[in-house]
C-alpha cells in the first residue's frame, strides 16, 4: 500500500531531486564565493558555476545563455517582464496590454498595477476548453498594444496555449510578447530559437529544483529592453541587481539538465499514469474534466465531481495531497477564477480537484487514489440531497432556491 | 481549517442519513439553502398520532459543519413534540458542535430546516383536517 498522504500536487511544487541537492551543497560550504568577485579564485569558481548553470537552463529552452537573467522565481520574472517592458516601450508604442483571464495571479496582478498607473488592459476570456481563440486575440490587438502576456501551460488545468500563433501576431503588430512558462519546463518542448517570444519566465521549483530561484529569458535578436525593477549593483546586465545565490542557481541548472535529458521518457511514464487515473475516475458518474484533454501537459488532471460540495470533498480526500478548485480560506470558499472563466458553474468549480502527477508518483499511488475517490464520492453523494434530486430526474438549475 | 472532534465525528459517522416518504401525512419535509451558496439541507420528520417526532432523517450538500449540524438535529428531534422542536436554537447547535464564527450559518440553516419541516407537516395536517 502507498504511504499516505500521497503527494499529487506537483504543479504546486516538486521535491528537489536528490541529484540536484547534491550538486548544490558544495556551493554552500566550500565554493561559497561571490560570483561578482573578480579578484580571486573564490569568485571565479562561483562565477564558473553560475555560467555553467546558465548554459544548462538555456539548453533546455534552446536559446543563447546570454539571454537568461536570474531572478528569485517566476513571480519576479513576470513582474520584471511585464512592468519592465511596458514601462520601457510605453512612450514609443502605447499603453495597451493584452492578457488572459486564466493567467496566474503573478501576471494578472502586475497588469492590474499597470492599469492603476494609466495603462489600459484587455483580459481575454478563453474558450470553454481553456484555450485562447487566436482570432479573438488578433481582434484585441491595437496599434498601441505595447505588450501581450499569455502563459504556455496553465497551472490549474494544464492546457497548452498556441504560443507560436500568438507570437506571430504580436511580431506583426510590433507588440512585445511575454510568456509565463513556469509550469512548462520539462513538460513541453520549448524552442526559443523558433518561437516568436520576446520574454519568458521560468521557475526552478516546479521542475525538481529549489524554491527561490527562477530566470527570465530576454531576447537579444531582435533586442528586447526592460526597465529594471530592482536597482543596485547592476548584476545580470542591469536587469536585476542583487548578489547571485550560487547554490540556488547551480540547483536550477542541474534540475533543467535532468529535465532535458529525461523529459521524453518521464513524460511517457507520467502520461500513462494520468490516463490510468482518468480512466479510473471516469467510472464515477457525473464527473467533468476541466480543460482541453488533447492540448494539455501529461501531468495534469483537473476534474469536477458534480453534486458533491467542495469543502467536504477536501475533508474526504485528506489522504491525498491535491489542490482544490476552492481556495478554502477561513472566511469563505471562493471558487477557482480559472474554472469560472471557462464558464463552469459555481457548484462545479467548487467541487473540482487538480491532480498533478510527477517524477515520484507510482502506479500504486494512482490505484489508491482511484479507490479512495470512488468510496468517498459515493459516501458524499449518499448524503447529498442534490444527488437524490438528480437521480429522480429533477433539473437542479430549474429549482427555485431560497437564497440565504 | 480545524474542525472540532464533534464535527469530525458527525462528518465521519453521520446519524440518520436517509429519506422518509414525503407523501406520508405524518411526514414533514424541509429543504433549505441553495447549491450556489454551497449548502442545501433536507430534513424530514415523522410524527406519531400524539404529535411526537418518532423519526428524523436528513441529507445535506455542504461542508463538514453543515453535515454535522443536520446530523446533530436529527438526534435532538427524536422524542420531542413539535412545540419542543421549535425551541431548538441555532446557538444551541453551534455551541454543541463548537462551530467557529464563519460556520455559524450552518447552524442557522439547520434551525431553518427544522422550522421548514414543521411548517410542511402542519400545512399537510391542516389540509387533512
Amino acid at each position: 500500500m502507498s504511504k499516505t498522504p500521497i503527494y499529487l500536487d506537483y504543479s504546486a511544487t516538486t521535491p528537489v531531486d536528490k541529484r540536484v541537492a547534491e550538486a548544490m551543497i558544495p556551493y554552500l560550504t566550500e565554493h561559497f564565493g561571490n560570483p561578482a568577485s573578480r579578484s580571486h579564485s573564490f569568485g571565479w569558481t562561483a562565477d564558473d558555476a553560475v555560467e555553467n548553470a546558465r548554459e544548462q537552463v538555456a539548453a533546455l529552452v534552446n536559446c543563447d545563455s546570454k539571454e537568461i537573467a536570474w531572478t528569485s522565481g517566476a513571480t519576479e520574472s513576470n513582474n520584471l517582464a511585464i512592468k519592465g517592458a511596458a514601462n520601457f516601450y510605453a512612450a514609443s508604442k502605447g499603453k495597451h496590454i493584452i492578457t488572459v483571464m486564466t493567467e496566474h495571479k503573478a501576471v494578472i496582478d502586475p497588469v492590474r498595477e499597470l492599469e492603476r498607473q494609466g495603462f489600459e488592459a484587455t483580459f481575454l476570456e478563453p474558450e470553454p476548453n481553456g484555450l485562447l481563440d487566436i482570432a479573438k486575440f488578433k481582434a484585441a490587438l491595437r496599434p498601441d498594444t505595447v505588450l501581450a502576456s499569455v502563459m504556455l501551460v496553465n497551472n490549474e488545468i494544464g492546457v497548452i496555449q498556441d504560443i507560436e500563433a500568438i507570437g506571430n501576431l504580436c511580431r506583426a503588430n510590433g507588440t512585445i510578447f511575454h510568456v509565463d512558462a513556469a509550469q512548462a519546463t520539462g513538460k513541453v518542448e520549448i524552442n526559443l530559437e523558433k518561437l516568436p517570444v520576446d520574454l519568458m519566465s521560468f521557475s526552478a521549483h516546479k521542475t525538481y529544483g529549489p524554491k527561490g530561484i527562477g530566470a527570465l529569458y530576454v531576447r537579444r535578436k531582435p533586442r528586447v529592453r526592460l526597465e529594471a525593477q530592482m536597482h543596485g549593483g547592476g548584476h545580470e546586465r542591469g536587469f536585476r541587481s542583487g548578489t547571485l545565490p550560487t547554490h540556488q542557481i547551480v540547483g536550477m541548472g542541474e534540475a533543467f539538465r535532468i529535465a532535458k535529458d529525461e523529459m521524453a521518457l518521464e513524460n511517457a511514464r507520467i502520461r500513462r499514469l494520468r490516463d490510468k487515473l482518468l480512466a479510473g475516475l471516469s467510472e464515477i458518474e457525473e464527473v467533468y474534466v476541466n480543460g482541453d484533454l488533447k492540448q494539455r501537459v501529461p501531468h495534469n488532471l483537473n476534474i469536477s465531481f458534480n453534486y458533491v460540495e467542495g469543502e467536504s470533498l477536501i475533508m474526504a480526500v485528506k489522504d491525498i495531497a491535491v489542490s482544490s478548485g476552492s481556495a478554502c480560506t477561513s472566511a469563505s470558499l471562493e471558487p477557482s477564477y480559472v474554472l469560472r472563466a471557462l464558464g463552469r458553474s459555481d457548484e462545479l468549480a467548487h467541487s473540482s480537484i487538480r491532480f498533478s502527477i510527477g517524477r515520484y508518483t507510482t502506479e500504486e499511488d494512482v490505484d489508491y487514489t482511484i479507490d479512495l475517490l470512488k468510496i468517498k464520492i459515493e459516501k458524499l453523494r449518499e448524503l447529498s440531497p442534490l444527488w437524490e434530486m438528480f437521480q429522480e430526474g429533477i433539473d437542479i438549475s430549474k429549482v427555485e432556491w431560497a437564497a440565504h | 481549517m480545524a474542525y472540532s472532534d464533534k464535527v469530525l465525528d458527525h462528518y465521519e459517522n453521520p446519524r440518520n442519513v436517509g429519506v422518509l416518504d414525503k407523501n406520508d401525512d405524518h411526514v414533514g419535509t424541509g429543504m433549505v439553502g441553495a447549491p450556489a451558496c454551497g449548502d442545501v439541507m433536507k430534513l424530514q420528520i415523522r410524527v406519531n398520532d400524539d404529535g411526537v417526532i418518532e423519526d428524523a432523517k436528513f441529507k445535506t450538500y455542504g461542508c463538514g459543519s453543515a453535515i454535522a449540524s443536520s446530523s446533530l438535529v436529527t438526534e435532538w428531534l427524536k422524542g420531542k413534540n413539535l412545540d419542543q422542536a421549535m425551541t431548538i436554537k441555532n446557538s444551541d447547535i453551534a455551541e454543541e458542535l463548537a462551530l467557529p464564527p464563519v460556520k455559524i450559518h450552518c447552524s442557522v440553516l439547520a434551525e431553518d430546516a427544522i422550522k421548514a419541516a414543521i411548517a410542511d407537516l402542519k400545512q399537510k395536517q391542516a389540509i387533512e383536517v
